[in-house]
């Protein structure tokens, strides 16, 4: 099953890296956004490296969003969705493909957006910054695993770029909250086994989040 | 590969959409090396049959078997099946090479590449393998995504309007291809609007109307000009109370 998941994500990012249409919009939304963020505060009143913690997670929650409607939108066009289940891959494998697929771009939009806010927010460079990137990344892997399936679910109706973030935002809010209790606490340089009960959450989210969306995929897609 | 079933073997089939009923009873069987046409007019449901003996539908009631299994329920059996439908179900940014391997390594083709160039000059595009599949024209994208859905060599090749946007070159590939897979022992499920050419491909021909199949023929005992008038009659009497006609024939 991995092997055909494998195939479809490379066939996804290779479609993304010859069109980079979501790419560049989400990397512009990114740092866009960081700095007006950046600006909107008064530095002596809460310092950049605060602010950076809430900052990053509003970022990427809305970033991510761009990046997953793309997902089954390149489906949809001339209906190569209809290719891959009249296929002997599994429901699940093209969901786990498309999940990986996502993730891999959604790593491709943090590895430029995390060095700009360690720039813009004087964050310290080092342990912590790699830390915050590790949470980041377990973050991502439960908003892929619901955006994902939320997209697959918003493609087919009129209203898919407003009913994916309503569909999806509620659910990722869990995964974000533990994310930045953990990010705040790491940024703050303190001890790690602080952050620790968050991160724990984070991770039984992300299970319970990437097992139920895969069994959930094959009905989304039943006519 | 399954010579004791039927290649394609439906009993009983209903499909409903709400209240609508888009395929009412249908049954049909086709052994190895058949071809049936299904003619009908807009909204008969000839391309919901199709996408249920695909498996992108499921029946409300009946079933529908491909060389003896249910593509629903055994995945490993749809690698028998090719569909050919409406829409290209190509991938615009891929090149023409690109999308027909990506299906030969979905299906589990042993050489990928080698399949899918050869997929690509049998429908005579290969000279545009490396052309990315937005630059082509509609007849040309038609002639790749064929070869997308035949790269596998199914035994069961499902067709919905596959003559849409060829030109006679096109065509004639595409006819020369059905032809050389119903020698091979392909069943095909071929359904057009214009009756001659499917008659020309087909071993049995039937006609659609409100979801029913309301006539089946052996295209062996058939003379195209008689079945295209009496076609057309049937299809109007069944239209009486439909906005729809529309039947292409150049006889």
């Amino acid at each position: 099953m991995m092997g055909a998941a494998w195939l479809v994500a490379r066939k996804d990012l290779a479609i993304e890296f010859r069109t980079r249409t979501a790419f560049f919009s989400a990397l512009v939304f990114a740092v866009l956004a960081l700095c007006i963020f950046y600006f909107a505060w008064d530095e002596s009143i809460i310092a950049p490296a605060q602010r950076a913690p809430g900052v990053l997670w509003v970022v990427l929650a809305f970033s991510a969003l761009l990046g997953l409607q793309r997902s089954f939108s390149i489906e949809e066009h001339d209906r190569g969705i209809d290719a891959l289940l009249v296929s002997p891959i599994s429901r699940e494998a093209i969901y786990l493909g498309k999940a990986i697929g996502n993730l891999l771009f959604l790593c491709a939009i943090q590895l430029i957006t995390i060095p700009a806010l360690a720039l813009f927010y004087n964050l310290p460079i080092g342990r912590p910054l790699m830390v915050v990137t590790a949470i980041v990344l377990l973050a991502m892997i439960g908003i892929v695993a619901v955006g994902t399936l939320f997209s697959a679910m918003a493609v087919n109706t009129r209203l898919a770029e407003l009913l994916l973030p309503m569909l999806s935002l509620p659910f990722f809010v869990p995964i974000l909250m533990n994310a930045a209790q953990a990010t705040t606490r790491v940024l703050a340089d303190r001890p790690l086994a602080e952050s620790w009960p968050w991160l724990k959450i984070l991770i039984a989210f992300d299970l319970v989040f990437v097992v139920a969306c895969t069994l959930a995929f094959p009905f989304t897609l039943e006519e | 590969m399954f010579p004791t079933c039927p290649a394609v073997e439906a009993s009983g089939v209903r499909r409903t959409f709400g209240r609508r009923r888009a395929v009412d009873g249908v049954a049909l069987s086709l052994n190895a090396g058949e071809c049936l046409a299904l003619f009908g007019p807009n909204g008969a449901g000839k391309t919901t049959l199709l996408r249920l003996v695909a498996g992108l539908l499921k029946p409300t009631s009946g079933s529908v078997r491909v060389c003896g299994h249910s593509l629903r329920e055994d995945a490993s059996a749809r690698a028998h099946v090719g569909l050919i439908s409406h829409q290209s179900m190509l991938y615009r940014a891929l090149t023409s090479r690109e999308n027909v391997e990506f299906a030969a390594r979905l299906y589990g083709v042993p050489d990928p590449r080698a399949a899918a160039l050869n997929a690509l000059e049998r429908m005579r595009i290969l000279d545009r393998a490396d052309a990315p599949v937005r630059a082509l024209s509609r007849g040309l994208q038609q002639r790749v995504s064929i070869a997308r859905s035949i790269v596998h060599e199914p035994s069961v090749v499902l067709l919905d309007e596959p003559y849409t946007g060829l030109d006679a070159a096109g065509g004639a590939a595409l006819t020369d291809m059905l032809q050389l897979l119903r020698s091979s022992g392909a069943a095909l499920i071929l359904v057009t609007h214009n009756v001659d050419e499917g008659l020309g491909v087909a071993s049995h021909a039937a006609v659609m109307l409100d979801g029913k199949i309301v006539r089946h023929d052996d295209c062996a005992t058939v003379e195209p000009r008689t079945y295209v008038a009496e076609y057309r009659e049937l299809v109007l009497r069944g239209a009486e109370h439909a906005s729809s006609f529309d039947v292409e024939s150049t006889a």
